[in-house]
C-alpha cells in the first residue's frame, strides 16, 4: 500500500539546515495498523506530514497504491488526497461553522459527490462513529471526544485508502482516548490501512506494528501483540 | 463554478461572519453613497451656474458710464461721463453692419399704485431690443416697440410677479397702473427664467422716462448686441474698437481705468463656466479619492478575512480542495458582498440626492436639481466591485498556494 525508499527531508532554518529525516525505509501492507512513535523532534510528524502530501520530500520515493508519489503540483497533491488519504488531526480541525454532519460531508463536497448522497454518507459515517443524533450540533457543542470522533467520521467518509492520524488522541483524557482508540480499531478490523503518529506507549501498543524514530532514522520496527481497547471502555 | 452547492458554501460563510460581512459591505456601501451624493451635488452646483449666466443672450457687450480717474484733454478727474440719444446713432453709424440690434437702458426705482394696492419696482426704460438681450418671454400682450418709442407712451410691460402683487389674479392687460404719479396702460405681461426678482421689473419705453425726466436725453447704460456671424474673435476685435471709439468720443484718456466699463457677456459666460468646469472637477477628484480608499479598505478587510481563515482553508485543501476552488470561492464571496451592497450605496444615494433637492438648498447652497447620471453611477459601482476583486485576489491567491502543513500548524 505504502512504500517509502530512502526518504531524506531537511528544513531551511535561516542560514542553517535542519536535517530531519535522514534516509528513511519503509512499508505498509494493506490492513495494517501502524504506530509511529518517537520523541519530540524525531522526525514523526514529518514523516506523516510527507506521507499525507501536506509537506513534500526532498530525495527518495514515495508510491502510494501503486502511484508515484512525485513532482506533485497543488491540485494534484489536493486530488490525490482527496483520493488516497483521510486525516485525522490531534487538535480535530473541524470547520467550526459547519456542523457536524457537513464537515463529515465536506471531502465528499470536494470529489463532487451529489448533495443527497452527501448526506445520506456523512450520516451513515457519523452513525458509525455513534455520533448520528449530533448530526446538526456544530462541534462548539461537541466534547473533546465527540470532536475527535466526528473528524474520524469526516476521514472516513471519503472511503480514502490509508487513514493517517497526527496524535489523535494527544488532546483526549486518557478515558476518551480509548474510546478513540476502540473505534480506530473497529475501522481497522473492516480492512483499512491506518497510521497513527503517537509518544504515548499505551496508545502504540493498541496497533499492531510499531515503527520507532530517532534522529530522522528509524532505530525500531517490530509487529506486536495487539491490545484491545475495548476492554478499558465500558 | 455557479452550482448550488458553491452558493451554498458562500452562503454560509457570509452568515456566520455577519460582522466581517457587514464590515466589507458598509465600506463598500459608504463609498458608493458618498461617490454618489457628491458628484450628484456637484453636478447641482454646475446646474446652478448654468442657470444663472444662460437667461440672457450672449453676444451682448454692455457698456456703463462711470467716472473718470485721470485727468485728460484738459478736463479734470473724477469727471461723470454720461450717454445720450446721440450716442446709440453714433455707435450705429459707426459699427452698423457689426451690430444685431442696440438699446438703452434707464434704471430708476418707482413706486406703483393699482386700486388700494401699491409697491416698489424697478423701472426700465429700454427700446425693443431689451427683449432679446434679457431674454424676456411675453406672458400676454406684446413688448414695447419702436412706434411707443417714437411717440413716447405712456406703456408699461409688467412682470410676471408684478401683476401677481398687485393685480391680485385679475388681468392686468388694459388695466391702467399709477407709476411715480403718473398713469401707463399694461400693454403686456412677461416671465423670465432669471427668478422672481427679473420678475419683478416693469419695462416701459426709454423715450417716455426721459420724457418724465423733462424731456432730456440721457441714457443710462448701453446693451449693444453684435452681429453673431463675426465669430469670437471677431466680437473681440469689435469690443476694443468700440472702446477707442467712445473713449474719443467722450475723451476719456485711453489709459483711464474709469470712464466707462465695457462688459462682454460671453467672456463673462466662458469664465463662470470654467469655473463650474473646475468646481466640478475638484469634486470629482474628490469622489474618486473616496473610491480609491472604498478599495483599500475592501483590500483590507479581504487580507484580514483570509488571514482569519488560514486554518480553514488548510482543513479544506486537507479533505482535497484545489487552489482554484479556494480562490474562486473566496473571489466570488467577495464579488457577492461588494456587489450586494455596492449597488444599496448607490440606491440609497440617489435616494438621498431626490430627497434634498429642493429651494432651500437651491437658495443657500446654489444647488440646483442635484443628480447622477445612472451610468455613471452603476459604472462606478462596478468599477468598485471590480477594483474589489482585484484586492481579493491577491490574498486569495497567497492563501490558496499556502501548503495545508503550515495553514495546519497555525493554532
Amino acid at each position: 500500500m505504502i512504500e517509502i525508499k530512502n526518504l531524506h527531508k531537511s528544513y531551511k532554518m535561516g542560514s542553517n539546515s535542519l536535517h530531519v529525516l535522514k534516509g528513511i525505509n519503509f512499508s505498509v501492507e494493506e490492513g495494517e495498523l501502524v504506530a509511529i512513535m518517537g520523541s519530540s523532534g524525531s522526525g514523526k510528524s514529518t514523516l506523516l506530514n510527507i506521507l499525507g502530501m501536506l509537506d513534500e520530500l526532498d530525495e527518495g520515493s514515495y508510491t502510494l497504491d501503486g502511484v508515484p508519489i512525485k513532482n506533485l503540483n497543488e491540485t494534484k497533491a489536493a486530488n490525490y488526497r482527496n483520493k488516497f488519504l483521510g486525516f485525522v488531526f490531534q487538535s480535530f480541525n473541524l470547520i467550526n461553522y459547519k456542523n457536524a454532519m457537513e464537515n463529515v460531508a465536506l471531502p465528499l463536497y470536494y470529489q463532487k459527490v451529489g448533495r443527497k448522497e452527501r448526506q445520506e454518507k456523512a450520516l451513515k459515517y457519523l452513525d458509525q462513529v455513534g455520533l448520528k443524533e449530533w448530526a446538526t450540533h456544530l462541534p462548539s457543542e461537541l466534547s473533546g471526544g465527540q470532536k475527535q470522533r466526528v473528524a474520524i467520521a469526516r476521514a472516513m467518509a471519503a472511503e480514502p485508502k490509508v487513514l493517517l492520524a497526527d496524535e489523535p488522541t494527544g488532546a483526549l483524557d486518557s478515558k476518551t482516548s480509548y474510546e478513540v482508540m476502540d473505534l480506530i480499531q473497529k475501522i481497522n478490523d473492516q480492512g483499512n490501512t491506518i497510521l497513527i503518529v503517537t509518544h504515548e506507549p499505551d496508545i502504540a501498543n493498541m496497533c499492531k506494528r510499531i515503527v520507532h524514530l530517532k534522529d530522522g532514522i528509524i532505530i525500531e520496527d517490530k509487529k506486536i501483540e495487539q491490545i484491545r481497547a475495548a476492554q478499558y471502555v465500558q | 463554478m455557479f452550482s448550488r452547492d458553491v452558493w451554498k458554501e458562500i452562503f454560509e460563510a457570509i452568515q456566520k461572519n455577519k460582522l466581517r460581512t457587514f464590515l466589507t459591505g458598509f465600506t463598500v456601501a459608504l463609498g458608493i453613497f458618498i461617490f454618489v451624493t457628491l458628484f450628484g451635488m456637484g453636478n447641482g452646483l454646475n446646474n446652478t451656474f448654468m442657470k444663472f449666466f444662460s437667461n440672457d443672450a450672449t453676444n451682448i457687450f454692455r457698456l456703463y458710464p462711470t467716472q473718470t480717474t485721470l485727468p485728460y484733454a484738459g478736463f479734470k478727474a473724477k469727471r461723470q461721463i454720461e450717454f445720450e440719444n446721440g450716442d446709440l446713432d453714433d455707435i450705429i453709424k459707426e459699427f452698423g453692419p457689426l451690430i444685431e440690434y442696440i438699446t438703452p437702458r434707464i434704471r430708476r426705482s418707482a413706486l406703483v399704485t393699482y386700486k388700494d394696492k401699491s409697491d416698489n419696482y424697478s423701472n426700465l426704460g429700454v427700446g425693443p431690443g431689451m427683449q432679446t438681450a434679457e431674454q424676456t418671454i411675453i406672458m400676454k400682450g406684446r413688448y414695447i416697440n419702436t412706434n411707443d418709442i417714437r411717440k413716447k407712451l405712456k406703456y408699461a410691460v409688467i412682470g410676471r410677479m408684478v401683476e401677481k402683487d398687485i393685480f391680485k389674479g385679475d388681468d392686468a392687460l388694459g388695466k391702467y397702473i399709477d407709476l411715480d404719479g403718473s398713469v401707463f396702460k399694461v400693454i403686456g405681461v412677461f416671465q423670465d427664467d432669471g427668478g422672481d426678482n427679473e420678475e419683478r421689473n416693469i419695462f416701459i419705453p426709454f423715450t417716455t422716462r426721459q420724457l418724465l425726466e423733462g424731456n432730456n436725453d440721457k441714457i443710462g447704460q448701453i446693451t449693444l448686441a453684435f452681429n453673431e456671424a463675426i465669430g469670437y474673435s471677431g466680437a473681440m476685435k469689435f469690443q476694443g474698437q468700440l472702446d477707442d471709439f467712445i473713449r474719443q468720443k467722450k475723451q476719456i484718456s485711453a489709459k483711464d481705468s474709469g470712464g466707462i466699463r465695457l462688459e462682454n457677456v460671453a467672456d463673462d459666460l466662458k469664465r463662470n463656466q470654467q469655473f463650474a468646469g473646475v468646481l466640478k472637477i475638484i469634486i470629482s477628484a474628490i469622489a474618486f479619492v473616496v473610491i480609491i480608499s472604498g478599495i483599500i479598505g475592501i483590500s483590507n478587510i479581504m487580507v484580514f478575512v483570509v488571514k482569519e481563515r488560514t486554518k480553514e482553508i488548510g482543513i479544506r485543501k486537507a479533505m482535497g480542495a484545489t487552489p482554484r476552488i479556494i480562490t474562486s470561492t473566496i473571489l466570488l464571496e467577495s464579488v457577492f458582498i461588494t456587489a450586494i451592497f455596492g449597488f444599496t450605496g448607490m440606491v440609497l444615494g440617489i435616494i438621498v440626492l431626490n430627497l434634498i433637492e429642493g429651494k432651500v438648498l437651491e437658495e443657500d447652497y446654489f444647488i440646483t436639481n442635484p443628480s447622477i447620471n445612472i451610468g455613471t453611477a452603476v459604472f462606478v459601482t462596478i468599477l468598485l466591485v471590480i477594483c474589489g476583486t482585484l484586492a481579493a485576489y491577491i490574498p486569495a491567491r497567497k492563501a490558496a498556494k499556502i501548503k495545508p502543513i503550515v495553514a495546519l500548524r497555525d493554532e
